[in-house]
C-alpha cells in the first residue's frame, strides 16, 4: 500500500489564493498532522486529497496511483468530517455499512425487496453484516448498531463516523477536525483511540487541526500551514525545537514564544537593545531573537525586565513580565519551587540558554547561530 | 400531564379551537347534512342538520344508480397518483440540482422556475388544449397527468428545503462510492420526506378537487374524475338536484377524508422524527 502524495497543489477561489505550490507526502502507515490557524487552506487541501475540490495546478496520488481526475469514490480514501456527516435516516448499522454496500453489492441487489431474493445477495449482505460487527466491535458500537444518529452522543457519533471510514479499509484517511466538536475530556480520550485505530488499519492518515495540540500529540510528522503553504513538515519534536520559520515558531507552543528585536552587528554580534547575547548570526543586519518561556530563567545577570504576574500552573509557574528597554512582553516558565515570589513591578534579569535560543531574519526564515565567544550581557 | 391551574387557560385553548375547527367543518357538515334530506327540506329557511324526513337512501341510490362511483374514484387515484409520482420524480432532482450542484446556467435555471411560478394554471390551458386535441389524447390519463408533472412549486419548495442539508452529507455519500443519482433517491430523498409530505398532501389535495382542466379535457364517464361527478347532478333541464349532488359530493371526498385520517398519525410521526441533526 502506497500513501497520499500530493504535489504542486494550487488552487484559487476568485482572487483569492487558497493554496499555492503545496507538496506534501503521508507515507504508508504513517500518521500526519496538518496543522494552522483557521482559513490557511488546509481544509481545502484535505478536500482537494478527497476529491470533493478540484486543484487548478498540481497533482494528487493515493497508493501510488494518479487520482487527480478520478471522482471521490474511485479514490480509495474515506474521510471522517468534523460534523461526522451520518445518513440522520439510517441506523448506526447501516451507516457503516453503506460504503460496502455501494461498491460490494451490484446496483440490482440494493433494490428494496428484489436485491433479498437474488442469489448471491444473501452471502454478500452476510459479509458485510460481518464486517459491521468487526468494526463496531473494538469502537464499543455493538450496542448502538440498531439506533439512529439523533439518538447518540457526540462521542458516539463520532466513533459512527469513525467505523464507517475504517470499514473499507482504505488506502489512506483524511480526517478534518475531527475532535473538535466534543468536550475537552472526551477529545483528550478520544485521541487515544483515533491513534489506536490508525495503527490497526496501517493506512496513511491526514489529520487536519486547529489544535496544535492534538497535532504534536497524535502524529508522527507534523505539516505547519499558513496562507496556503505548507511552512515546515518534522516531527513533532523537530516542529517545537528547530521550526524553520518565525511563523512557525509563533504557531506552536503555548504559550506563544516570546520574540525580541534584535540586531546583528558587523562582526556579527546579535545585541537585544545594546546588550551583547552571546550568540552571533552570520551577516549584519535587524534579526529577531526567539525564546521558549522554559529557555528563560532568573539570573543575576540577563534581560532586564518588569515582572507583570505569576501564574501558578501546579507543575510551574508563568511569569508574565515586559523587557524593559522596549516594553516587548516576555513569558517565562519557572520551576515552581524556584524563585519564591515576584511581586508585580519587581525588576530582575533573565538570562536563555544560548543552545535553545533561536534566530530569524527579517524575512522571518530561521537563521544559523553560533556561540559569540565573548561574554554575554555585557 | 396538565399541572392544577393551569385547567383554565386549557379549557379556553380547546374552546377557541373547537369554535375554530366547527367553522371550518361546518360546510361539510352542511353537506353531509344535506346530502340526507329531500329537496323541499334543503331549501327550507329553518336551520336543522338532521332531516325530518330520511331521504338519504333515495340520495345516495340516485348517485350510485346514475354515476359509475368506484369508476370515478379509481380515475382519481390514478391522476393524482401519476402527477405526485412525476412531479417527485422531476422536482426532487431538479431541486437538488438547483440547490447544490455548480453549473454554468444555474442561476437562469432557477429564474426560470420562479417565473414559472407567476404564471396561472388557466393561462396555458388553451394551448394545451389544442396540443392535446391535435395528437389525439383528449379523453386519455395522459391528459389529465401531463400538464402538472412539472410543478415549479414543488421545485421551489424542495430547492429551498435542500438548502438546508449539509453539504457535509453530500460529499460523504459521494466517498462512500455514491453516485449522484443515488445521492438523490438514498440521502436527499429520505431526508426530504417532510418537505415530501406537506408537498404530497397539497398536490394529491389540488388534483383530486380539480374541476378546470378535467372539464375542459375530458368528456363522458371513462376518465372523469370525481370532481367531474358532481357536476352530473347539474342538470340544466330539471333543475339542481341538490340532495344528490350533495351526496355525490360526500362520496367523493370521503376517500381524502379517510386517507387523511388513516395516515394523519404517520405524517405527525415523519416530520417529528426525521431530525436532521446528524
Amino acid at each position: 500500500m502506497g500513501g497520499i502524495a500530493v504535489a504542486g497543489i494550487g488552487k484559487r477561489f476568485g482572487a483569492t489564493t487558497a493554496l499555492a505550490e503545496v507538496t506534501l507526502e503521508v507515507a504508508a502507515g504513517e500518521f500526519v498532522a496538518l496543522v494552522g490557524p483557521s482559513g490557511c487552506g488546509k481544509t481545502t487541501l484535505m478536500r482537494i486529497i478527497a476529491g470533493i475540490e478540484r486543484p487548478d495546478a498540481g497533482q494528487v496520488r493515493i497508493g501510488a496511483r494518479d487520482v487527480t481526475p478520478l471522482r471521490p469514490a474511485d479514490r480509495d480514501v474515506a474521510m471522517v468530517f468534523q460534523s461526522y456527516a451520518l445518513y440522520p435516516h439510517l441506523t448506526v448499522r447501516q451507516n457503516i455499512a453503506v460504503p460496502l454496500t455501494m461498491r460490494g453489492l451490484p446496483a440490482w441487489h440494493r433494490l428494496p425487496l428484489a436485491g433479498a431474493l437474488l442469489p448471491g445477495a444473501r452471502a454478500a449482505r452476510a459479509r458485510i453484516a460481518q464486517e459491521v460487527a468487526r468494526v463496531a466491535e473494538p469502537l464499543g458500537l455493538s450496542a448502538l448498531l440498531d439506533r439512529r444518529p439523533a439518538q447518540l452522543s457526540g462521542g458516539q457519533r463520532q466513533r459512527v463516523a469513525l467505523a464507517r471510514a475504517v470499514i473499507r479499509r482504505p488506502a489512506a484517511f483524511l480526517m478534518d477536525e475531527p475532535l473538535s466538536n466534543l468536550d475537552a475530556a472526551l477529545r483528550v480520550q478520544t485521541r487515544r483511540e483515533i491513534v489506536e485505530i490508525h495503527r490497526r488499519a496501517g493506512a496513511a492518515t491526514l489529520y487536519v487541526t486547529h489544535d496544535q495540540a492534538e497535532a504534536l500529540t497524535m502524529a508522527d510528522r507534523v505539516a505547519v500551514m499558513l496562507g496556503g503553504r505548507i511552512l515546515q513538515v518534522a516531527p513533532p519534536e523537530a516542529i517545537y525545537a528547530d521550526p524553520v520559520d518565525l511563523r512557525v515558531a509563533a504557531f506552536i507552543g503555548s504559550p506563544r514564544i516570546n520574540t525580541l528585536a534584535a540586531e546583528a552587528d558587523a562582526g556579527g554580534q546579535v545585541r537585544v537593545a545594546g546588550l551583547a547575547t552571546g550568540l552571533r548570526a552570520r551577516a549584519p543586519g535587524p534579526v529577531t531573537l526567539a525564546l521558549r518561556p522554559e529557555a528563560l530563567r532568573p539570573a543575576a545577570q540577563g534581560l532586564p525586565v518588569a515582572a507583570e504576574h505569576v501564574e501558578f500552573l501546579g507543575d510551574g509557574l508563568l511569569l508574565h513580565a515586559r523587557h524593559l528597554p522596549d516594553g516587548a512582553p516576555l513569558v517565562a516558565r519557572l520551576d515552581p519551587a524556584s524563585p519564591g515570589r515576584v511581586a508585580p513591578g519587581e525588576r530582575l534579569a533573565l538570562e536563555f540558554d544560548p543552545a535553545r535560543a533561536l534566530l530569524f531574519g527579517a524575512d522571518g526564515a530561521r537563521l544559523p547561530t553560533a556561540p559569540a565567544g565573548v561574554a554575554a550581557y555585557a | 400531564m396538565t399541572p392544577r391551574g393551569s385547567l383554565l387557560p386549557g379549557a379556553i385553548r380547546l374552546l377557541v379551537l373547537a369554535l375554530l375547527g366547527l367553522v371550518f367543518l361546518s360546510p361539510y357538515l352542511w353537506m353531509a347534512a344535506a346530502s340526507l334530506k329531500p329537496l323541499d327540506e334543503i331549501f327550507r329557511a329553518s336551520l336543522a342538520l338532521w332531516p325530518e324526513n330520511f331521504a338519504g337512501v333515495e340520495n345516495y341510490g340516485k348517485v350510485l344508480a346514475r354515476v359509475p362511483v368506484a369508476q370515478y374514484l379509481w380515475n382519481g387515484v390514478i391522476v393524482c397518483g401519476g402527477i405526485l409520482f412525476f412531479q417527485l420524480l422531476f422536482a426532487v432532482p431538479a431541486g437538488y440540482a438547483l440547490a447544490k450542484l455548480r453549473f454554468p446556467g444555474r442561476d437562469i435555471a432557477f429564474g426560470a422556475v420562479m417565473l414559472g411560478l407567476l404564471v396561472p394554471p388557466h393561462v396555458p390551458a388553451l394551448p394545451l388544449y389544442v396540443a392535446f386535441s391535435e395528437i389525439g389524447l383528449l379523453n386519455s390519463y395522459a391528459a389529465l397527468i401531463a400538464p402538472f408533472a412539472i410543478s415549479v412549486f414543488a421545485i421551489f419548495l424542495f430547492r429551498q428545503f435542500f438548502r438546508a442539508l449539509p453539504d457535509e452529507l453530500l460529499h460523504a455519500a459521494r466517498l462512500d462510492g455514491m453516485g449522484e443519482w443515488s445521492i438523490v433517491w438514498r440521502v436527499i430523498l429520505p431526508n426530504a420526506w417532510p418537505a415530501a409530505t406537506a408537498f404530497g398532501i397539497f398536490s394529491v389535495v389540488a388534483h383530486w378537487n380539480d374541476l378546470f382542466w378535467p372539464l375542459i379535457v375530458v368528456q363522458g364517464h371513462a376518465r372523469a374524475t370525481p370532481a367531474l361527478g358532481v357536476l352530473q347532478f347539474r342538470s340544466e333541464e330539471a333543475g339542481d338536484d341538490f340532495g344528490a349532488m350533495m351526496a355525490a359530493a360526500v362520496l367523493m371526498t370521503l376517500p381524502l377524508v379517510l386517507a387523511f385520517l388513516l395516515a394523519q398519525r404517520r405524517f405527525v410521526e415523519g416530520i417529528a422524527t426525521t431530525g436532521l441533526k446528524g
